[in-house]
């Protein structure tokens, strides 16, 4: 089944536009769970309670409000709230172009795909086309569900993805944080490591990662399920060397070039 | 739990940091080995988002704080947290118990530790992979380790991967190096994303040159080589800051806040990560050790990044 959209808007660059529909690129596989009575398996039912009185305080009558100090807090009236919400649009602004590579991934949020709307095929290539040529992506403004976000617009396979960013605030960003440092590092511990590395290293393949621990609490579920007990084991931890320099001869000793069949089924 | 190396563990001393809305706080812990060949090197990792947005708590009527409760609806009575059982609903009504014990005992042969198994170029990896970001910080005795293999890594401009498993939830990590610092950052697995074909895009209609240029031009006009600091800005919470900031000067709306126990403990926890990395690594203190400490679950999700609660159930966390 061909995956819905989840909300329609228009790329703005300038006076030129393109409408589009917005598709999740993710898709949950997370096992959930339920909260559960432990005497009866009843799914439990929550509600927020009066943190003095634990009465139950219901939905209508829950006041939201800052703690400004430790000892105040400022309330928020619905209409204050309500005055702060951006206003309702269908238009994706694109305000600036950067370098592919100028937003580093610490940003990064969440990926959504663009679709053309409509008739728009012919200006979504032709945007596509502008963004590869020039090797940019755009810096997008939007507000979607009463929330605004700011994204890289990039493409993808052909494709126009908008990968949402996190706001300033919301991250350490690398640049405030200090090097570690320490004396000199060794030429030739630099060097053991340069060659460990290089027997390790290959094309990145995403299939070639898998949530086994996913497939297991699945397997151990139906095992459970069927009324059978779970095998359950003790998690080992790996032999140690004792220096680094001993670690990294010894690595070198063991380590086995990586197989090649994966890079040349995907080449 | 991972295995934890050394038996000799100082008391972390995080600097205490006051709940204020200025100061940038990371929450959430995780320590344990990244291993390259046989190079064992114990890290802490510290998620790279702090509590940016304001958040707001839900208050009751009279200014109290409320509390999430859960409740059977069978009883209508609250229940603790140990009145509380994990349940997956293989049929309509119907639930396989599972226990913290056996979702920690399942898969014993996963990692539980970031074994760097391959090092793939760091430009291969595509932005819509990236979830979330956690910073390594080196225990002070493995400083020589840690370096070694950033300078490596940042020299060769390969990010190294992994598979492992934490707190309940396997991951797959790409760690990279800048600046002299390792940072974890996870990526979503290949059947967590989806592919273009499933999504049915027709991008197949042919682009006229006119129309390109149209828009290159547009583009050229609006050209940088960086972003701004401005692109990132949260205005949103910024104008929420600025009113809450207007009726506190006034006096209006403000009530005195009662701060419960359980509260100061989540704040207890809070650390400033700034000072936390400078603790670290500064050289000379050879004796320090990384503190490795037991966390709560409740703080532990926090390293997961999900948002503040303005309550933390006390009950075990359905895996969302």
């Amino acid at each position: 089944m061909a995956v819905r959209a989840m909300w329609k808007g228009v790329l703005r660059v300038a006076d030129a536009s393109v409408p589009i529909k917005l598709y999740s690129a993710v898709q949950d596989h997370d096992i959930h769970f339920r909260l559960l009575h432990r005497a009866d398996l009843t799914p439990v039912t929550q509600a927020m309670v009066h943190a003095g009185t634990n009465e139950i305080v219901t939905h209508d009558k829950v006041q939201r409000g800052y703690q400004a100090s430790p000892g105040e807090i400022v309330l928020l009236q619905p209409d204050e709230l309500e005055s702060l919400t951006p206003e309702e649009s269908r238009d994706i602004a694109l305000t600036r172009f950067v370098p592919v590579g100028a937003i580093d991934a610490q940003w990064y949020d969440r990926p959504y795909y663009l679709g053309p709307d409509q008739d728009a095929g012919g200006p979504y290539s032709a945007l596509t086309a502008a963004l590869t040529r020039n090797k940019v992506e755009g810096v997008a403004h939007w507000v979607m569900r009463k929330k605004a976000y700011v994204g890289a617009l990039r493409v993808h396979a052909g494709v126009l993805v908008l990968v949402s960013l996190r706001h300033a605030e919301e991250v350490v960003a690398i640049e405030t944080l200090e090097t570690p440092e320490g004396p000199t590092l060794d030429k030739k511990e630099l060097v053991m490591a340069q060659q460990l590395m290089s027997m390790l290293e290959e094309d990145f393949d995403p299939t070639a990662y898998r949530d086994e621990y996913r497939d297991q609490v699945m397997a151990m579920i139906d095992t459970k399920r069927r009324g059978q007990k779970p095998k359950l084991g003790l998690v080992k931890a790996k032999p140690r060397a004792g220096t680094l320099k001993a670690a990294l001869e010894a690595s070198l000793r063991t380590t086995q070039r990586k197989p090649r069949e994966k890079i040349s089924a995907s080449a | 739990m991972p295995p934890r190396k050394p038996p000799k563990v100082e008391t972390p001393q995080p600097p205490p940091a006051p709940p204020s809305a200025e100061r940038s706080v990371v929450r959430g812990f995780w320590s344990g080995n990244i291993s390259f060949g046989l190079v064992s090197i114990p890290v802490t990792l510290i998620s790279a988002r702090r509590s940016g947005r304001a958040s707001l708590r839900m208050l009751a009527p009279d200014g109290t704080q409320l509390r999430r409760r859960y409740f059977c609806p069978n009883e209508g009575t609250a229940l603790e947290s140990s009145d509380i059982v994990r349940g997956y609903e293989y049929e309509k009504d119907r639930f396989v118990v599972v226990t913290d014990d056996e979702l920690a005992a399942v898969a014993p042969k996963l990692s539980q530790e970031i074994d760097l198994s391959r090092f793939v170029p760091l430009a291969d990896i595509d932005p819509m992979r990236f979830e979330h970001g956690y910073f390594l910080i080196p225990n002070k005795r493995a400083l020589k380790a840690y370096r070694l293999l950033a300078a490596t890594m940042e020299e060769r401009g390969r990010a190294g991967m992994a598979t492992f498993v934490m707190r309940g939830k396997q991951y797959l990590v790409a760690i990279i190096a800048r600046a002299g610092l390792l940072r974890a950052e996870t990526l979503r697995f290949d059947d967590e994303l989806r592919s273009i074909g499933e999504i049915e895009i027709d991008n197949s209609a042919a682009a006229d040159a006119p129309a390109i240029e149209a828009f290159e031009r547009r583009i050229e006009e609006l050209r940088a080589p960086s972003l701004d600091p401005t692109d990132l800005e949260d205005t949103h919470t910024r104008r929420l800051l600025e009113l809450i900031e207007t009726k506190r000067n006034a006096g209006k709306d403000v009530v005195a806040a009662a701060v419960t126990p359980h509260e100061e403990s989540v704040d207890a926890k809070i650390v400033d990560l700034m000072e936390y990395l400078k603790n670290s690594i500064t050289k000379g203190d050879a004796t320090a050790e990384t503190p490795t400490r037991k966390r709560p679950r409740s703080a532990q999700h926090k390293a997961e990044g999900t948002p503040r609660q303005p309550k933390k159930p006390r009950a075990p966390r359905p895996r969302t």
